[in-house]
């Protein structure tokens, strides 16, 4: 099987597994079941937005989670004050990808690669989760919405049907929207890196300085990557926001960033699928692994089992040091050397980016 | 005048606790190019390692000093065996294992002592200034990040191990045609690194107080002072706490320790903006 008919194969599975998902989950499951998987979907463009970045940017952004929780915000805090949903769920989008234009502005303009990026875009989502978590009082308020500090935005209105206030969305159509966006980003992005404008930032990944040799401003292009990134975490938020009706600081914060960075490490940086795959298994084993504390089987073992985050630190360790591609890549290669038996392919080096030393 | 010698003093400890917090990453960082993320659990188990040693009956002073700094540079010792000398110049690799070495600590101690902020009480009580009263502790913490300082920069201006550690920094190849070991040198650095991390952790316990994940408070702030001070270790650290400790006090007094810390943070960004190398990487070249 050559190259494009493989491609060509991987994108027929994908459509017929989401249209699958999307039509046959609301039939078959119930609606708890229906609502644990929304927020997967919601998670799964989370997960590209970061796949986009960083898998075929090469910009490792610790911040994702700020243009995630700034896109929730948003949409909360203008759907109070105008009660209809077209239009905040635009700013929803527009607002984040504006503050990443700017931000991107000064770090790509300014040259700063690396480990000063990832400072800086963990800065600013530190800074974000500051600022919100004191805003308490009843004296920050954007219009009538009160921003709530740590305790959150509670009882945010669902979404509706464009132009019509009172047709909002239900759960079981917020799973449909969820899912439907999820695929249409994911082929979104397929066509997006297929075209001129993907080979050029995955060139700039391999080799920044040869892509400028050859007289294409990598400046310009990883500012439209991270702020396109931007734009679909924002979204994400928007959806995430609609999902549990309320918005907490929690959101900009460390753990929620660092989630993001494991689902795409966990499922290979430099595909699309690895991160949905990466995200969807990691929220399932942390739900799994949660229900079982609650049912407390009193073993000492179950206990150390059912605290995320000693599980999923030894999941990030394992994943860098064994699997350092990621599980979609690294099955695809073990899938070749078993169709192809007699040759044997070096795979050239386990370094997925270079460090970029002069 | 009183309220400026209390306002001289709360800069000077702001600046002592931000270059304490970091130094034992600005040594690891100018050493081997590792950004240690798990920094801020370092300085958690310094704390509790103090905290425990206390409550089992041994003296404040040898818990914080001694028993802090020993435990946690073993626990530095074993991590740099099992997980970080297999990532050397893999600087993002790294930075996501330690990244996942502390969410496992933050785990691990959260099953072990509960999700509770535990403390000690500061030793020392408190001493008045005019119409001020400022706890002593406060000198005592200042003084520490003065002798740590001024220990580091002359283990390596002037002893032997200082010698070959810069060697290694500057050539690791060389160093080794040499006949120095490097992998044994990055461990012992490491080592190193980590225990005067749990010296910070164990010296801070008693202001702070110690919970598992007081690490994220930790983590941010140290490595925006390495970054933002550069390679060189001691005149980096001090450079930069001095800039951002200051920011974030005399912040903190115009408005309130929230809008401090985003003080420190905004002046961070802007800091690295203009000098990408860090304070050290454009004033102090060829410092230590």
């Amino acid at each position: 099987m050559n190259a494009r008919a493989r491609n060509l194969a991987g994108l027929v599975l994908v459509a017929i597994i989401g249209l699958a998902v999307l039509f046959l989950t609301p039939r078959l499951a119930d609606l708890d079941t229906v609502l644990e998987l929304t927020v997967y979907m919601v998670m799964a463009i989370l997960a590209l937005s970061l796949a986009l970045v960083w898998g075929y940017g090469g910009i490792l952004c610790f911040g994702q989670s700020a243009f995630f929780g700034l896109g929730a915000y948003t949409y909360a805090i203008a759907m109070f004050n105008m009660g209809e949903s077209t239009l905040p769920f635009l700013l929803a989008i527009a607002l984040p990808a504006a503050f990443a234009a700017l931000l991107g502005y000064f770090i790509f303009y300014g040259r700063i690669s690396d480990v000063y990026l990832g400072v800086i875009t963990l800065t600013v989502t530190l800074i974000l989760f500051n600022s919100v978590n004191s805003t308490a009082g009843p004296e920050f308020h954007i219009g009538v919405a009160k921003l709530g500090g740590f305790n959150g935005i509670p009882g945010i209105p669902s979404l509706n049907f464009p132009g019509d206030k009172n047709a909002t969305i239900d759960l079981e159509g917020m799973f449909y929207l969820s899912t439907a966006i999820l695929l249409a980003t994911y082929f979104g992005l397929r066509l997006l890196l297929a075209s001129r404008f993907g080979r050029i930032i995955v060139g700039i990944r391999e080799n920044e300085r040869r892509a400028e040799l050859l007289g294409y401003d990598p400046r310009a292009y990883k500012l439209a990557t991270f702020t396109i990134g931007a734009a679909l975490a924002g979204l994400a938020g928007c959806l995430f926001a609609n999902w549990g009706s309320f918005v907490s600081p929690t959101i900009f914060g460390l753990a929620q960033s660092a989630q993001i960075i494991i689902w795409v490490i966990v499922g290979g940086r430099g595909t699309l699928i690895g991160p949905i795959i990466g995200c969807i298994g990691i929220q399932w084993l942390s739900a799994f692994l949660g229900a079982n504390q609650s049912t407390g089987s009193g073993s000492p073992w179950a206990a150390l089992l059912s605290n995320a985050p000693l599980v999923l630190g030894a999941i990030l360790i394992a994943f860098v040091l064994l699997v350092p591609k990621g599980l979609v890549p690294t099955l695809g290669d073990w899938g070749q050397a078993l169709l192809r038996p007699r040759v044997r392919e070096r795979i050239a080096d386990a370094a997925p980016m270079p460090v970029g030393e002069e | 005048m009183d309220f400026v010698a209390l306002l001289a003093i709360q800069i000077l400890y702001a600046i002592a606790s931000l270059a304490l917090i970091s130094i034992g990453l600005a040594i690891i960082f100018g050493m081997m190019r590792v950004i240690n993320l798990a920094h801020g659990e370092f300085l958690m188990l310094g704390g509790y390692a103090a905290i425990v040693a206390t409550s089992h009956g041994i003296s404040i002073w040898i818990a914080m000093l001694v028993v802090a700094p020993v435990v946690v540079g073993i626990i530095g010792i074993i991590v740099e065996r099992t997980i970080i000398r297999f990532l050397y110049g893999r600087i993002i690799d790294t930075m996501l294992a330690t990244w996942g070495l502390s969410l496992f600590l933050v785990g691990l101690t959260t099953a072990v002592f509960g999700n509770t902020t535990v403390g000690i009480s500061a030793p020392l009580g408190s001493f008045e200034i005019g119409a001020y009263r400022a706890s002593a502790y406060t000198l005592f913490v200042i003084a520490v990040a003065i002798v740590v300082l001024a220990g580091v920069f002359s283990v390596l201006r002037w002893t032997r191990l200082g010698l070959i550690a810069r060697g290694t920094m500057q050539n690791a190849n060389m160093a080794a045609a040499l006949g120095v070991k490097p992998p044994r040198v990055y461990a012992v650095t490491f080592g190193i690194g980590a225990a005067l991390s749990g010296l910070a952790g164990g010296v801070l316990a008693p202001v702070s107080g110690v919970f598992p994940t007081i690490g994220v408070a930790y983590v941010a702030k140290s490595f925006i002072t390495v970054i933002g001070g550069g390679a060189a270790i001691v005149s980096g650290t001090a450079s930069a706490s001095a800039l951002f400790g200051t920011v974030n006090q005399i912040a903190t007094f115009a408005t309130t320790p929230v809008f401090g810390e985003v003080a420190l943070l905004a002046a961070a960004i802007v800091l690295i903006r203009l000098l990408p190398q860090g304070i050290s990487g454009r004033f102090f070249r060829r410092g230590i």
